[in-house]
């Protein structure tokens, strides 16, 4: 990495070791705090792992890999991958459609935005202590919708996912929809106002239909969005817990258990400190595993510029 | 940073236009729904609630509910309600939200303006502290604000916000000020404009949409945290989720579900209005710095 | 702005330096988990109390998961080194803290109050460690009750159940009268809850085999097969909708009349005095059918933390006015629960209290009285939770009832090592 021409410049410049250093004294401190509060205690944190830390952190009582061994043959565990797996791949995707897909009708000059966008961004101002409850008592057959439905008429109707072990973790993903979706929409509106006319206007006089237009040109260009949707989407798929616990806490059974939830219950539920900080570290490398790559993309792109 | 448009919508039939909207109104009620369901809840007797229609309206309506939440519900031993609560939200959220973001601000700028040689890593190392799991960090923390002396106090809730803030508002303004003219900061140095100088009166003023974003991000974090509040804070700092939580979460006692709705919206009041209020700003700020690739 | 902000920063941070003041000898600051009306109105009694006697109580309440998210606190503040001076605390989370080392000593005040002899040996067990006295005992719950819908159970012959037969016809009736027979809600601990009766009701030295003493053969045996099978039976009079559903919301089905019964500790009690009815009148109590005379129970403690020699006096203080009698009678008639020494009047009691004292009393004497699995005083939390997580796997039809057994067996070995 080249020092930029600004560096250059201020190199001539008769203040020129100090402000060469300034910068980085000003950076020095938060890079310091991050070190230490992040790195050092992702380091600590995987110490622990291979230690039989039961109440509090026991260096002394080293059990090697035998947590990570213990995890991967725990029913909870796999349970909880397979949960992510499911949840990620449904809450990304669903997210990005939707979100995409309200930005584009709210950007076609629609009367009373200035209403319905907060109405779509309030869930990500709430926290799930409470919203939680509402969901679960929406969801629930006996009081919430199945039940309204009933009372209105229609008898036959039938929705009573989060009661049925196979079929609750999708409840989660609705309710988690719901909560990020207009962030997501948020992200493309902005993406979408940045898009530039001239090009738009362009392909209007050259005839392209409308659909066309979204198709070939402008989503295209929302290919950073979609990547910093990705990003801030995969993070909290994979540290949902909030939202686990107030609409199931991990049931019917242990059916809605996900890797955060397991590392959370076993930490300071179960007083299996050592095996929680294992399930971490795994989070850890799920998180890095699909960050740095995009990170590497991302730093990339910063240096053509 | 260009200016927002209005002209990518093709112009489009009534018919289509009536699909649109009506679509539009579609998911307002789906994301509506919960907020209704707290509110016509909150706004019933116990005993209404009991019997069963969560989405009708009340048939005798009270605001006894949102008294008790506000002024008398049992939080802990005494009967106060979450009043006075909210002053110790207030006290830890505003200076965490202004460190958190003036830092952020001057380590993006640093790191577009006064790049170095592995300014690139630097960056990242701190991005990614964006996605480490706060339960991991909770027990070594608890370690280093007691060796401070900070344990149980705001400042010590407040580094710790801090702290874990700083990887996203470093991103939010190093996204913004990547875009920003490198020209006009050279010009002004060769004018002999310090480091500081330059930040103060050339970038600090185009800042605002993106100060918006990241005092909403941050805002809303810290103000529905739950984990940290109720780990490093002690008898006199107590942040409002706690009081929430402690409301709501009562394991063996009567849950009364229309206080509870009520506490809710009250102690989510102040990030709705920073939504509502600067929603607008919001998707501006987005778009000139948090979203580019 | 920018200014601003700064004298804003510095302003309140001058403000909040403030607060970290030091504490002051005559205090005590307690974390608990009692933050709803009646238990937390039934705490202020005790925070009035060393009032009066010149000592300040800071409440550090922290609600959430039977008591989870006050222990992750509590981690939090010893590992600052700052931890509060009583703690709200159940069963083996209390001797797992004593292990660290970091508790306190009431040993001198509890020899010269003689709390040996009035506190059941099997509380003692928790509120003790390594001979000393480390907590005091607030209350008694007992989980092994059955709470009735007394017109549900009049219009299926009237007669409570007194073995599994009868409970079952009773069952069979209340299904035929067209409600849902039981009332329950579907999360990890109630399955568990409704376990522990069905366990105990194979009989006691089977309780402690398994339960406490957990003796692979006694968790893989015929006899826990059946256990799972009762299980599996009582499934069947549960509505569809009880999975994830609160304990007092399947309290307010009994209350109602839309169930039968409810299996439940004795807090439930709270949820149907609150709605009006009346012990014997609107509702019964009985012990679950085949554990008369027997007790399991969960006992809430304040386990007390190393202190200054000036907060000791306070911290003695507190710990001798939670074992006074007229607290104890306070404190749990609001409660719902028995108290912890055997000594004190039940005058002040309902019907179901009074009951609840004379078991209790009884079963301490015949050697009757078993720590609770399902709510931690039976085994550590790894093993109940490991426990929880086969029982409601299996209550929830997702394997039968032998299976069931031998992943009991293998769960709890698992956790154990």
């Amino acid at each position: 990495m080249a020092m930029t021409t600004t560096a250059q410049t201020a190199a001539k410049n008769p203040r020129a070791t100090l402000q060469d250093w300034l910068p980085k004294l000003v950076l020095a401190p938060s890079f310091a705090l991050i070190l230490l509060f992040v790195y050092g205690f992702i380091l600590f944190t995987a110490v622990l792992s291979f230690t039989g830390s039961k109440l509090l952190p026991d260096f002394s009582a080293w059990v090697g890999f035998n947590n990570y061994v213990r995890l991967f043959n725990h029913p909870n565990w796999i349970t909880s991958l397979k949960n992510l797996a499911i949840f990620s791949f449904l809450y990304i995707v669903i997210c990005s459609v939707l979100g995409l897909g309200l930005a584009i009708l709210l950007d076609q000059k629609i009367r009373g935005e200035g209403v319905l966008r907060p109405i779509y961004l309030y869930p990500m101002a709430l926290s799930f202590i409470v919203t939680g409850v509402a969901w679960k008592w929406f969801l629930d057959p006996g009081i919430g919708l199945e039940h309204v439905m009933h009372l209105w008429g229609w008898e036959s109707f039938s929705f009573r996912w989060i009661k049925d072990g196979k079929m609750a973790i999708y409840t989660i993903v609705i309710a988690a929809i719901w909560q990020s979706s207009g962030f997501v929409m948020a992200m493309f509106l902005a993406g979408l106002r940045g898009v530039d006319n001239e090009v738009i206007k362009a392909a209007q006089i050259d005839g392209a239909s409308t659909i066309t237009i979204y198709r070939r040109i402008i989503i295209p260009l929302m290919r950073p969005v979609f990547l910093s949707a990705f990003v801030v989407l995969a993070h909290l798929a994979i540290k949902s817990y909030d939202l686990v616990v107030a609409m199931t806490d991990g049931g019917p059974g242990t059916a809605t258990w996900t890797p955060a939830l397991f590392m959370q219950k076993f930490t300071f539920g179960r007083n299996e400190m050592g095996m929680g900080a294992s399930s971490a570290i795994i989070m850890m490398i799920m998180i890095f595993s699909i960050i740095v790559p995009y990170l590497y993309s991302e730093l990339g792109g910063g240096k053509k510029q | 940073m260009s200016v927002p448009s209005q002209d990518n919508a093709a112009r489009t039939g009534i018919f289509a236009r009536a699909i649109i909207y009506s679509a539009l109104i579609l998911f307002a009620i789906y994301y509506l729904l919960p907020l209704y369901v707290m509110l016509v809840n909150s706004l019933k007797p116990l005993d209404e609630i009991r019997q069963g229609n969560m989405l009708s309206l009340p048939q005798q309506w009270t605001f006894e509910p949102w008294r008790s939440a506000w002024s008398t519900a049992q939080i802990g031993v005494s009967p106060t309600g979450l009043k006075p609560y909210f002053l110790n939200s207030i006290m830890m959220v505003a200076p965490a939200v202004a460190l958190s973001t003036i830092l952020g601000a001057l380590n993006g700028y640093v790191l577009t303006k006064w790049r170095f040689k592995g300014d690139n890593l630097v960056f990242g190392l701190m991005l990614l502290a964006c996605f480490i799991p706060f339960q991991i960090v909770l027990i070594p923390s608890a370690r280093i604000l007691g060796i401070l002396g900070l344990a149980g106090s705001i400042p010590g809730l407040i580094l710790i916000h801090m702290v874990y803030g700083l990887g996203f508002t470093t991103l939010f303004f190093r996204n913004y000020y990547e875009a920003f003219p490198t020209e006009l900061i050279r010009a002004a140095q060769i004018d002999g404009a310090s480091f500081f100088q330059i930040f103060r009166r050339i970038l600090l003023p185009s800042s605002g949409p993106i100060i918006v974003v990241t005092v909403i991000w941050q805002f809303t974090n810290i103000w529905n945290d739950f984990l940290f509040g109720s780990s490093f804070s002690s008898v006199d700092s107590i942040p409002i989720t706690v009081a929430l939580n402690n409301l709501v979460n009562s394991s063996t006692g009567v849950k009364e579900y229309n206080v509870h709705f009520a506490g809710a919206i009250l102690a989510a009041l102040p990030t709705l209005i920073v939504y509502i209020v600067s929603g607008r700003y919001f998707v501006r700020g987005l778009m000139a710095g948090a979203v580019k690739g | 702005m920018l200014r601003k902000l700064l004298i804003g920063t510095m302003l309140s941070g001058a403000l909040t330096a403030g607060y970290a003041a030091p504490s002051f000898a005559d205090e005590v600051e307690v974390l608990h988990w009692w933050t709803s009306g009646g238990e937390a109105a039934a705490l202020d009694v005790l925070k009035k109390k060393l009032e009066s006697q010149g000592v300040t109580w800071k409440d550090m309440p922290v609600a959430g998961g039977g008591g989870e998210a006050a222990m992750t606190a509590l981690r939090a503040r010893v590992t600052a080194g700052d931890p509060p001076t009583a703690v709200q605390a159940l069963g083996f989370d209390i001797t797992d803290w004593a292990k660290q080392g970091v508790v306190g000593d009431l040993t001198d005040i509890a020899t010269k109050e003689g709390w040996d002899k009035v506190i059941p040996a099997a509380l003692q067990q928790f509120s003790k460690y390594d001979g000393k006295w480390i907590a005091a005992p607030v209350n008694v719950h007992s989980t092994n009750w059955i709470w009735i819908n007394k017109k549900a159970l009049d219009a299926a012959g009237g007669k409570a159940p007194e073995t599994w037969d009868e409970l079952i016809a009773v069952l069979d009736k209340m299904k035929a009268n067209g409600i849902s027979p039981i009332g329950h809600g579907g999360q990890a601990w109630q399955d568990a809850t409704i376990f522990d009766a069905v366990v105990l009701a194979e009989g006691t030295d089977f309780y402690k085999q398994s339960m406490i003493d957990l003796d692979p053969a006694a968790l893989n045996s015929d006899k826990m097969v059946e256990v799972f099978d009762h299980m599996a039976k009582l499934r069947e009079y549960v509505d569809a909708d009880f999975s994830g559903r609160d304990w007092n919301l399947a309290s307010a089905m009994v209350i109602e009349g839309k169930a039968g019964m409810q299996f439940m500790g004795d807090w439930a009690k709270g949820e149907f005095l609150k709605a009006g009815q009346k012990p014997g009148v609107d509702f019964v109590c009985i012990r679950f059918p085949g554990t008369q005379g027997a007790v399991t129970f969960n006992s809430d403690q304040f386990m007390m933390f190393k202190v200054g020699d000036a907060e000791k006096k306070a911290q003695d203080l507190m710990a001798s006015d939670i074992e006074s009698p007229d607290f104890q009678s306070a404190f749990n008639v609001v409660k719902g629960s028995a108290p912890a020494r055997t000594d004190v009047p039940n005058t002040a009691f309902d019907d179901c209290g009074k009951k609840a004292i004379a078991d209790l009393a009884e079963a301490d004497k015949n050697g009757k009285l078993f720590g609770s699995m399902a709510h931690g005083h039976a085994n550590p939390a790894a093993v109940k939770n490991a426990m929880y997580d086969v029982i409601t796997r299996h209550f929830n039809g997702e394997m039968d009832s032998k299976a069931a057994a031998a992943a009991l067996a293998e769960a709890v070995a698992a956790a154990k090592g």
